[in-house]
Order: structure tokens, then C-alpha cells, then sequence
């Protein structure tokens, strides 16, 4: 029975216990609602609750702990001798299961029948032509070991399916038949079902902790494999990024660390004095027309999708710094100084433009947090405006505006669209802006995207690169957020 | 005192009048005005950047959203459609779109010869003026209307690429010099025709309702296909992460003590707020594609990856909501006989849900116009060709999403898909300020001010 149905069935049988429970336990009430502990509906809520909760989780332990078990047992099956030479066991495993759901897709559309697709024999029978007329496409010849293990992951897969059946519906019905029996006058069903919905809270709160252990573990594991592969030491101190799919790559994360920094520079060095200037002028000179216009427009510019900036960086300001400075005698102003579109430029000022707005509602809301107190004496001592701001504002405002700063650095780092677009795929260590390079993100994308092989270093380098980013932008905004933070207590 | 009480240096005549302003002053003063003029050209700078970003969309965009068509009378010629005449579906489907090329060739001919234009090109050359998708347009036509074999229908063709350019001026007679695709003889051909009124510039609703198309044909892609996968990936967001998020709001800003479990919690939720989206992209690939094998490019697995996104943008708007209620309301509700659950549940949450409607909708719009994290679980470089047929369907069957459809045009060679990119992006810009709009209305509208 697929998922699906199974679960519309526990659905199902929770809304009815609902509108049974409420029954029984206003049938032993007498029919008057005062008599029961609990409002009815509680009596209700609660056996559809023992219904569905239990055999609901059971389903997707069940589903997330059979893959494992299936590919555990069945990896075993196929003996050390029989992989090739330059593949690894999770290719083999990959072209079993491709076999086995290929063998099912040919079973759903009644090519074969159940008892024929178990009974077939690779000496005899043609799997790859059978299995391509369904339209499931096979790498290669169908080897009888790997045959075997199909057979043995359909078995695994399809008892599996039914016994996880059997065991949710089992505990739905037993959850339901004991909920049901209680749901008495007598019974607290209130306070039974909101500590039911209590731990409903905490494992939603919780998940935001299982995101974090998720994205820690998958990077860390894969990581690992990758340090297994390659060594760490030409990894973190290497000069070289050299992918190369034929094995002997040279893999080194800091000629991407050195194009990130410097594009990252470069946005910033856009966006930090327009958008500190901007955030100045609205919170201390503008008046509240101007503000009203001026900081939702701004905020728009942060409102716009990154595939959005990508594309003007490759389309309109790769093209025309192009023509400022490249091009020779065809270009503004003969200069040959960048021979392609992509460059640190493009996308460094594209990415500043997208800062701004980030930037400058930061730095507005630590200024105007700034107590009044201060520029009035500032003021009442014949300060000037501008000198208040910045012998006295700034000042102030000054660790919470670094704040500000780190948080737009972390955007920076971590931004993909606009570098994958803008900033070219070379690696190399070079301080000249027109020049193209490459970053941490754009080199993730790149090893990820197509055909990925969980066993070559190559892709799994990514992940490292991944953990990386993670490190460097985690570190850089639990900076932030605490000097933010000790920043405000200051003035409360 | 001795300081004080000698007497002070004369100051020269003028200097310290009220009336004249002293070097020094005007010095501040200019530096005041200048700082004044740094913050206003701050200013200036980042709208002037908005209004270049918009011109710029609308400009190069809003060409996509227009086409060129040929209509043409095409003879259904019985002898090449269905030889044995008996009209069989089965013995139409076998005439591949190869065997529809001269029957276009020849409408293409005799239109020409119609208008009494002259020209040197062969009646091949002259059906390169068409898209390669006509032939396709016709099969389908007859695969659908066999009884029409043997009459002449009028038909509405998509112009060929370079052509849609020369009447919308992206390409001209100097551009095309090193072209393959087009001569200026065809350029002459296309110039008469559009006099004569048979090839014409008009609206095209297949850019917004339709698919994608192979790499030579960017006059046929549109963008419904993918934004049928969008959709689908934002019902996912929206029946995951909302519950998730406001239940753990709830938890979070009602019920946690403070300790130091729901204080890692917190610091957690603020720090995945701030995680690069390419890093979610990371873990739907680990956990959802290579550890449970769900499927590539399918638009439940991009809606995973954008809930875990989405999550701590809903969590933050919610809990900002729910503590703007008065603390009076739970008071009032407990005061009353209310459980702690029956106060937020009944009380409370109602109260905080127009604030919750709203941080959400900000969030999809968020995880609407993401794309990092779907280049990595496979969403760009398919071409889906047909809409999904069922709900099913829709979340597991490969398909594209919006962004991840502008990426794949603005990566191709052709020119001409980079319009349709604009294209795209404008349709995309479309939804994001209707979301927005949307919330700031209901915001407006419903937020309470205690």
C-alpha cells in the first residue's frame, strides 16, 4: 500500500475516533456536558490523538530507518571481488537499487509479473533491453551479483513496506481502543491532550536544533570521506584549485577563500559608505516625508531575489565595465585593462548594491537607539550637526555599526547567484579587480551540479568547502549578534 | 584668578562680531553642509540604483512578452499525411515531424507567391524564416484533427529567433554578418512580409503558460511549467513550515522556562537565520537526495530545503507577533478559568495571527525567488515539457522552479533567451510584489495597535 494511502487512512481513522470519543464520553455524562470533566471535545481530540500521533511517528522512523537497514543488508551481499576496479561499493549499491526499481517500474506496468520478475536470470534473459522497453535506462550489463542483490532489496523493500503497514495501523487501532475505552466522565481528558499538544510544541522547537545537527553531521560525515580521500594538508594550505575528474586534483580551499575575501571587500567597500551615510542622513537630518519614501525604496533593493542581481551583473554591469575598461581602441577609454565580462568588479559592486539596503536598516536602528540625551548635549554645546554625529553618534553607535558590518560580510561570503554570474570560474591569487576569479560558492555549485559521484574527491570536496562556509559565516554572526548585543545592553 | 583678572587680548575689530561669521565658523558650517550632501548622495545613490535595476528589467524584459508569428494557409496534403487514406491514428503518428517539412516548405512557397514577392531564396531558405517548432505545431495539429487531412487550415507559426530580434531590434543587417541562421536576403523576405501583413508582432501568452524549449528554440520556452513547480514547492513551504514555525513560536514565547536548553534554541534559530542558502542547498543533497533517496529534482525536495530556509524567518515574525499581545489578554483568559493552552490557543494566537499571516507571507516570498539551494538538488537544466498531471505528479515528477528557469536561460549562448531571462525575472518580480503588497495590506488592515 503506498505511503499515501496509509496515511489518509490514519487520518481517517483519527477523525472518527474524534466523533466517537466525543460520543462516549458524552453517552456517559448523560448527555449534559457539565457533568464531564473536560469539555467533549477534548474526549474527542484526545482518541484521535492516540490514533494518529503514535502510528504517525511510526511511519516516518520506519521510513527514515529502512533505507539504512535495507542497504546495510544487501551491501553485504555482494562480495569484495566482484566490484570493479576504480568504482566503490555505493556505485555498485547505486546500480542494484536503479535494477530494483527498474524491476518494479516493469511490474506497475504489467511488462512482467511479480512471479516473472523475481524469476529472471541474467544468463538468459536480455534484463537491460527488457528493462529500457518500460523506459528505465540501465549503465550497463546486468551482472548476476548485482541481480541477486536487486532481487534480495526488492524482497527486503517490499516486506518492509508491509510489515511498516501492518505495525502503524496496528498501534492506530490499539491507540484508538484504549483512548476510547477511557473517554469516561471521569477522565482528565483536558489536561491528557495538552500535554499531548506540549510535546508537539517542543519537537517543532526542537527541529530548528535537528536543522543545525542535520546541516553539521551531513557536511561533517561527507567531509571526513573527503579527508579520507585527499589530503588535509593540501586542502588548507595548498595554492592550487585544480579539479580534475581523472583523479591527481589539486584541491586547495585558498585561492577560493582569496576571491571571496576580495569580492566580498569590494561589495563592501560599496556598500558600507553609501548605505552608512544613507542610514546617517535618514535618521538624524531627514524629515518624516523623506524617511517614509526613502527607507521602504531603499528596503526594496533588499527585497529583490539574488538571481535578479546575478543577471544584471552578467547582462548589464559585466558588459559596460567592459566597455569602460576593456575593449581597447573600441572601448570608452582605450583601456585593455579586463578582457571578459566576469570579473572581482562586476560582481563586487553588484553584490554592493544588494548590501546597501542591509547596511543601512542595521545601521538605522543602532543610531537611533543612540539616546537623545547625548545629542542634546552635544548640541547644547554648540556642536555643529555633523560634528554631533561623528564625535558623538558614531562613537556611540560605533560596535553595534561593526556589528552591522560583520553581519553584511557574512552575507557577502556566504551570496552565491551573483558570483556563480558574475565573478568568473578562475582560481589563482591576484590583486587585479578586472581580472575574473572564482569563490567558496560558485566552486560548491560547480561540483555539485550534474552527474555527482558521492565517491570521487572532487565532488566531495564541495562538502568541505560547504563546512567551510558554514564555519567562517557561523563565526563571523555569533561575532556580530554578541557585540550587537552587549552593544544595546549599554544605554538600557 | 590672576588669569582671569587680566585683561584679555584685544580681539581684531570684526572677528567676534555677531554680525560676521568667523573663518572658523564658516569652516564648520561648510563641513556641515558637505556631510548634509555625502548623506543626501548616499541617498541618491541606492534609489538611483533601485531605478537603473528596474529600468533596466523592464526594458530588456518586457520584449519577451511579445512575438513574432507567420500565419500561413497549409495544405493537409493527404499524400503525405496518411498514405493509405483510411484516416488511422496509429498510421498518422508514424509520419515523424521530418515528413512535415516539405508540406511547410511549400505553404511557406506558395504564401510568397501569394504576395507577388520576389526572391532568390529556395522555398527551405524561405521556411527558415519559420521556428522549428511549426513542424511539431503541425504534427500535433493533425495528430489531433486527422479529419482535416486533405483541406487547408490557417495556421499561426512562431517567426525563427533571429527574426522575433530583427522586428524587436536586437538583431540587424550588420549583426548577423558571421550568423548562420538568417542572410539578409531573409531579413529582405521577413521586411516584406511584415508589410504585407502576414508576419506580425503580438502579444504571447505561451511565454507565460508555456514550457521550456530545447536550446534551439527560444522563440517557443515560456515559463509555466516552472511555474507550476514553484507553486508546488510553496505548498510544501507553506504546509510544513507554517504549523512547524508557529507551534514552535508558541513553545518558544508562551510555555519554554528560561534555561539553557531554550536558550541554545535561540541562539540556534538566530544563527540559521543567517546561514548562506547554498548550505540548505547542501543538506537537501546529503539528507534528502543521497541519504533518503527521494528524488532528483522534484519539487518536494525543493520545498523541504526552502521550509528548513524558511523556518527561522517565520519563527522570528511569529514569536515578534505573539509578544506583541498585552500580557492583560492571557491575565483576563486565566482570571476566567482558562488552562495556560486554552489562553493561547483561544486567546492569544487569534489575536497574533494577522502578524503571523504576514511574517509568512514575507517568507514565501523569500523562499519564492531562492535559487542557490535548487541548482544544487538538480532543479536547473531539466526540461520539463508538460505541465504535471496530478497532485502526485506535480511534487515528484522532475520539474524546474522560476529562479532556477532565469538561471538556465541566462547561462545559454543565444541572445535571445536572455530577453526571455528578463521576461521571466518581470513575472517573478510580479508575484514577489503582489506577496508583499498582499502582506502590507493585511497588515495595515488588521494589525491592532494596544
Amino acid at each position: 500500500m503506498p505511503t499515501f494511502w496509509l496515511v489518509v487512512l490514519l487520518l481517517a481513522l483519527s477523525a472518527l475516533g474524534f466523533a466517537m470519543g466525543r460520543r462516549r464520553a458524552l453517552a456517559s455524562a448523560g448527555g449534559n456536558p457539565r457533568n464531564l470533566h473536560s469539555l467533549p471535545n477534548y474526549y474527542g481530540a484526545n482518541v484521535a490523538m492516540s490514533t494518529a500521533v503514535p502510528a504517525l511517528a511510526i511511519l516516518a522512523i520506519w521510513l527514515l530507518v529502512q533505507p539504512i537497514v535495507i542497504e546495510n543488508r544487501v551491501s553485504a551481499l555482494i562480495p569484495e571481488t566482484s566490484i570493479p576496479e576504480n568504482t566503490s561499493l555505493s556505485l555498485v549499491m547505486s546500480d542494484v537499487r536503479r535494477l530494483a526499481e527498474g524491476l518494479d517500474e516493469a511490474v506497475n506496468q504489467s511488462f512482467l509479473t511479480q512471479k516473472q520478475s523475481f524469476a529472471l536470470d541474467s544468463a538468459t534473459s536480455d534484463i537491460r533491453s527488457d528493462l529500457g522497453a518500460v523506459g528505465v535506462a540501465l549503465g550497463s550489463e546486468v551482472r548476476p551479483e548485482v541481480l541477486e542483490a536487486a532481487q534480495s532489496y526488492r524482497q527486503l523493500s517490499s516486506s518492509g513496506a508491509t510489515l511498516m503497514t501492518v505495525v502503524a495501523v496496528l498501534s492506530a487501532l490499539v491507540g484508538f481502543f484504549l483512548a476510547y475505552r477511557n473517554s469516561d466522565k471521569e477522565f482528565r481528558a483536558r489536561n491528557v491532550v495538552e500535554r499531548g499538544v506540549m510535546a508537539l510544541l517542543v519537537l517543532a522547537a526542537s527541529l530548528a536544533i535537528l536543522t543545525t545537527v542535520g546541516i553539521v553531521l551531513s557536511m561533517f560525515f561527507e567531509t571526513m570521506n573527503f579527508f579520507g580521500l585527499h589530503n588535509w594538508r593540501d586542502f588548507f594550505f595548498g595554492t592550487t584549485w585544480a579539479p580534475n575528474f581523472r583523479g591527481d586534483s589539486e584541491l586547495s580551499i585558498l585561492p577560493l577563500l582569496w576571491g571571496t575575501l576580495y569580492i566580498s571587500a569590494i561589495a563592501l567597500m560599496v556598500a558600507v559608505p553609501v548605505g552608512l551615510f544613507a542610514a546617517i542622513y535618514l535618521s538624524e537630518y531627514a524629515g518624516s516625508t523623506v524617511r517614509a519614501f526613502a527607507k521602504p525604496l531603499l528596503e526594496i533593493l533588499a527585497g529583490i531575489p539574488t538571481i535578479v542581481y546575478g543577471l544584471f551583473a552578467l547582462l548589464t554591469v559585466g558588459p559596460l565595465l567592459l566597455k569602460l575598461f576593456g575593449q581597447g581602441e573600441n572601448g570608452v577609454f582605450g583601456l585593455t585593462w579586463m578582457s571578459g565580462a566576469t570579473s572581482v568588479l562586476t560582481a563586487g559592486v553588484v553584490m554592493g548594491i544588494m548590501l546597501i539596503p542591509f547596511v543601512s536598516s542595521l545601521s538605522d536602528d543602532i543610531i537611533n537607539a543612540v539616546p537623545q540625551a547625548l545629542r542634546d548635549g552635544s548640541l547644547g554645546l554648540g556642536a555643529t550637526k555633523s560634528e554631533t554625529v561623528r564625535q558623538v553618534v558614531l562613537p556611540a553607535a560605533l560596535p553595534g555599526i561593526v556589528g552591522a558590518i560583520l553581519l553584511a560580510a557574512s552575507r557577502a561570503i556566504g551570496e552565491t547567484m551573483i558570483v556563480v554570474m558574475g565573478a568568473g570560474a578562475i582560481a589563482k591569487f591576484s590583486g587585479n579587480p578586472f581580472e575574473s576569479m572564482t569563490t567558496i560558492t560558485t566552486r560548491i555549485v560547480s561540483q555539485l551540479t550534474g552527474d555527482t559521484d558521492f565517491a570521487s574527491p572532487e565532488t566531495l570536496v564541495a562538502f568541505a568547502l560547504g563546512l567551510s562556509l558554514f564555519v567562517l559565516t557561523l563565526g563571523l554572526n555569533v561575532l556580530a549578534l554578541y557585540i550587537v548585543r552587549k552593544y544595546r545592553e549599554q544605554y538600557d | 584668578m590672576t588669569d582671569l583678572s587680566q585683561s584679555p587680548t584685544p580681539v581684531p575689530a570684526g572677528q567676534n562680531s555677531l554680525l560676521t561669521l568667523s573663518d572658523r565658523t564658516k569652516k564648520r558650517n561648510a563641513a556641515e553642509k558637505r556631510f548634509k550632501i555625502y548623506g543626501i548622495s548616499a541617498i541618491a545613490v541606492g534609489l538611483l540604483m533601485l531605478v537603473v535595476l528596474v529600468t533596466t528589467i523592464v526594458s530588456r524584459g518586457t520584449g519577451a512578452f511579445q512575438q513574432s508569428f507567420i500565419t500561413l494557409k497549409v495544405e493537409l496534403l493527404e499524400a503525405k499525411l496518411d498514405k493509405k487514406g483510411n484516416r488511422n491514428l496509429e498510421d498518422i503518428k508514424k509520419v515523424t515531424t521530418f515528413g512535415y517539412a516539405p508540406i511547410v516548405k511549400a505553404a511557406m512557397q506558395q504564401a510568397v507567391q501569394d504576395l507577388g514577392i520576389e526572391t532568390d531564396l529556395k522555398s527551405k531558405q524561405m521556411a527558415a524564416l519559420l521556428s522549428k517548432n511549426a513542424v511539431a505545431q503541425l504534427r500535433a495539429y493533425v495528430l489531433e484533427n486527422p479529419e482535416h487531412i486533405g483541406t487547408t487550415v490557417e495556421f499561426r507559426f512562431l517567426a525563427q529567433s533571429r527574426v522575433d530580434g530583427y522586428l524587436k531590434g536586437r538583431v540587424s543587417r550588420d549583426s548577423i554578418e558571421n550568423d548562420k541562421n538568417i542572410s539578409p536576403q531573409q531579413l529582405d523576405l521577413a521586411d516584406e512580409l511584415l508589410a504585407a501583413g502576414v508576419l506580425e508582432k503580438t502579444f504571447n501568452l505561451d511565454f507565460i503558460l508555456g514550457s521550456d524549449a530545447s536550446d534551439q528554440r527560444p522563440e517557443a520556452a515560456g515559463m509555466g511549467v516552472s511555474m507550476l513547480g514553484s507553486l508546488f514547492m510553496m505548498l510544501v513551504v507553506l504546509a510544513l513550515a507554517l504549523p512547524i514555525g508557529v507551534a514552535a513560536s508558541i513553545y518558544l514565547e508562551e510555555f519554554a522556562a528560561k534555561n539553557w536548553m531554550t536558550d541554545i534554541i535561540e541562539v540556534n534559530i538566530a544563527n540559521l537565520a543567517a546561514v548562506p542558502s547554498i548550505v540548505y542547498g547542501i543538506l537537501g543533497l546529503a539528507v534528502f537526495i543521497n541519504y533518503m533517496h527521494l528524488p532528483m529534482s522534484a519539487p518536494l525536495v525543493g520545498g523541504l530545503v526552502l521550509t528548513l530556509m524558511t523556518l527561522p524567518t517565520i519563527i522570528i515574525s511569529t514569536r515578534a507577533s505573539l509578544k506583541a499581545v498585552p500580557p492583560s489578554i492571557r491575565d483576563a483568559a486565566l482570571g476566567v478559568g482558562a488552562s495556560k493552552m486554552q489562553a493561547v490557543f483561544h486567546h492569544v494566537l487569534p489575536l497574533a495571527a494577522p502578524g503571523i499571516l504576514t511574517g509568512t507571507i514575507i517568507g514565501l516570498a523569500q523562499a519564492l525567488g531562492e535559487t542557490a539551494p535548487l541548482l544544487l538538488i538538480g532543479m536547473v537544466g531539466f526540461i520539463a515539457s508538460n505541465a504535471p498531471e496530478s497532485i502526485a505528479d506535480g511534487l515528484l515528477a522532475p520539474n524546474s522552479a522560476m529562479p532556477a528557469q532565469i538561471y538556465e536561460w541566462a547561462k545559454r549562448a543565444d541572445p535571445a533567451f536572455y530577453e526571455r531571462a528578463w521576461g521571466g525575472i518581470i513575472i517573478l518580480l510580479v508575484f514577489l510584489v503582489t506577496m508583499n503588497t498582499v502582506a502590507v495590506i493585511l497588515r495595515r488592515r488588521f494589525e491592532r495597535r494596544w
